[in-house]
């Protein structure tokens, strides 16, 4: 490893330097593309609300704030008020979460856990992922010809034995958002199963083994060990499924009747957020258009929400790790 | 405490069942009833997706023939035809998708394993790009609709590849990011240790070695965005006629399902039934194979 030092080897040296030159420019242009395809795609985020923002000022500023509140949607009189999606939004995400959270949760765990083998166990999980791959429009089509005329006896036996709480007040016709709100419950499931069981898998063993040690029984070991430690997990994974409920467009352009009224009733047909911009945007004059994107602007805000909570709910369960 | 210890004490056996002893019946049946219950949430959450892939097939499979594919749908009121004019137009759309996601979500992956790791600018793009994974898809159909559309003044396969676009390019960078990070790092380092720059490193060694990675990713975007609708409804629209013009609305699968299934003609409905068979057979053939291929490569 001695030192160059003759003639022909500088010579080498020095064509190697130029050589470098031409390197080092093509890795800084390199570097610097790069850098830009990441700034590129975080902008993106930033140029959709932007965008959705200005395409609905003219809304914005008609309507202001009364456009939470105000429940007309009359494109006739242009007259605009979003309350009645908004409302159908939360009833149906709620009634989503409120079925999908128990049997979601439970799934993560009965997968995580080794109660069937491996080899079952497997196939399974990915079997439940699929699900997530099934195309909303192929499930508001089964949800049309299938599930609402598989469900109406029970809407039925609802109504005309439970008719007297506002909750089943209304002769059922099928689409509803209760039909909804149990569809959007089978799309956002496999989001809870996939992460929860994901944050319960990474655990350390020394917590299961310390706490069987100590006497617990299986499920006391996950209901108070487990399930408390994959905490932060398993809520990230809910509000990311909200987060889906919500924006979920053709399912719900399908399935809830795009009725625009506030009833007590879940057996009553409804809108969402998204299911009216589905709907009504394909034909709607320019002021119309400017209220959908005025609607669309507040679902881009709420889900925005929910998805940077989940993130940072998810990234503190990562560094506890 | 008490039965605990008289089971002790009473014990003839020499073994004890430890995973019992300390067990009262109502520990045991607590346990044995929420195996149980999980157990039939699993069973729960299968039945829809056997039902829907069950069905689909038992009421897409009677019109399915060649016609499906090189045929224009019928008018309302005529039965017969196809959708073919809709398989093309998918595959354009996913396309355009494509040409914009891909290299982008590449590059921009490329920045978060190799240059940007720990930084606060990767750590930005990343939390925008998991929160644009959640953005519905309807607002990058809307996000479309106001940038090329209205741009434009004309609805437009063009339109619908940027929506699809939007789609695709956290779904990408994901995962060609995952795939990058299990690059082994001594390959870099062997790399650079024999002078290569950081260029060569990536081009060179680091890219065809994640490879396969990659093209998961892209399969798994394709499969991601193949089926949505939200985004072409207003950008890509529909068209009942052959076009390849990118200037032009131009007919999808999904957005040609949604149509078919909420208008009251039994052709069209038989004819949505069809299509969603086509569609769901492609997707699911994309999404299986590209989870498999990185189950393996997990192992």
């Amino acid at each position: 490893m001695s030192a160059v030092t003759g003639e022909q080897p500088r010579q080498k040296w020095r064509g190697l330097e130029r050589r470098n030159d031409v390197v080092n420019t093509l890795d800084r242009i390199f570097f610097w593309l790069v850098v830009l395809g990441a700034v590129a795609v975080g902008a993106v985020l930033l140029w959709i609300g932007v965008q959705i923002a200005i395409s609905a000022w003219p809304a914005i500023q008609t309507f202001g704030l009364q456009f939470l509140v105000s429940t007309t949607w009359d494109p006739v009189q242009n007259i605009y008020g979003a309350l009645p999606q908004i409302y159908g939004t939360i009833v149906t995400s709620i009634i989503a979460l409120v079925i999908a959270i128990p049997v979601g949760v439970g799934v993560a765990v009965f997968l995580s856990e080794d109660f069937i083998p491996n080899s079952i166990r497997t196939p399974i999980a990915l079997a439940i992922e699929l699900i997530a791959a099934i195309p909303s429009v192929v499930i508001g089509l089964w949800g049309i010809f299938v599930f609402i005329p598989f469900i109406r006896p029970f809407y039925t036996f609802l109504y005309e034995n439970f008719g007297w709480i506002p909750l089943f007040s209304t002769v059922p016709r099928g689409n509803s958002l209760l039909t909804l709100g149990i569809v959007l419950a089978v799309m956002i499931s496999p989001t809870i199963i996939a992460i929860s069981r994901g944050s319960l898998i990474a655990l350390p063993r020394d917590l299961r083994q310390g706490a069987l040690a100590l006497g617990a029984t299986r499920w006391e070991t996950i209901l108070r060990v487990l399930i408390p430690a994959a905490f932060s997990g398993i809520v990230g994974s809910i509000m990311l499924a909200l987060g889906r409920a919500m924006g979920e467009t053709m399912a719900a352009a399908m399935l809830v009747g795009n009725a625009n009224q506030i009833t007590t009733s879940l057996l009553a047909p409804g809108a969402t957020i998204a299911s009216i911009i589905a709907a009504q945007f394909g034909e709607a004059g320019r002021d119309q258009v400017a209220a959908l994107l005025y609607s669309g602007l507040i679902l881009m805000i709420l889900t925005l929400i929910v998805n940077i909570l989940a993130e940072i709910i998810i990234q503190k369960f990562q560094n506890v790790e | 405490m008490a039965t605990a210890e008289g089971k002790f004490s009473d014990s003839r056996r020499p073994q004890i069942n430890l995973t019992r002893s300390a067990r009262t019946p109502w520990r045991n049946s607590f346990d044995t009833f929420m195996t149980i219950l999980t157990g039939a949430f699993t069973i729960l959450i299968l039945i829809p997706l056997v039902a829907i892939v069950w069905d689909v097939a038992r009421e897409g499979i009677g019109q399915l023939g060649i016609q499906s594919f090189t045929e224009l749908p019928p008018p309302p009121g005529l039965t017969e035809g196809g959708f073919g004019n809709a398989i093309i137009g998918t595959l354009i759309t996913l396309g355009i998708g494509a040409a914009f996601s891909v290299p982008l979500g590449i590059l921009a992956a490329v920045y978060l394993s190799e240059f940007g790791r720990g930084t606060k600018l990767a750590y930005v793009v990343k939390f925008a790009t998991n929160v644009l994974a959640g953005v519905p898809a309807i607002l990058a159909g809307l996000f479309a609709y106001t940038v090329v559309v209205l741009t434009t003044g004309t609805f437009s396969a063009f339109a619908g590849g940027v929506a699809i676009s939007v789609v695709m390019v956290p779904i990408v960078l994901r995962a060609t990011e995952e795939g990058l990070l299990l690059v082994p790092q001594e390959i870099r380092q062997a790399a650079v240790g024999i002078g290569a720059t950081k260029f060569q490193t990536i081009s060179r060694i680091v890219i065809p070695a994640a490879l396969p990675s990659i093209a998961t990713a892209v399969t798994l975007s394709l499969a991601r965005a193949g089926g949505e609708a939200a985004p072409l409804l207003f950008t890509a629209l529909n068209n009942n006629f052959w076009s390849t013009d990118v200037w032009a609305p131009i007919a999808t699968l999904p957005v040609l399902i949604y149509f078919y299934a909420i208008i009251p003609f039994k052709a069209q409905q038989d004819l949505a039934w069809t299509a969603a068979l086509v569609l769901l057979g492609i997707i699911l053939t994309f999404s299986i194979s590209s989870r498999l291929l990185t189950r393996q490569r997990f192992q």
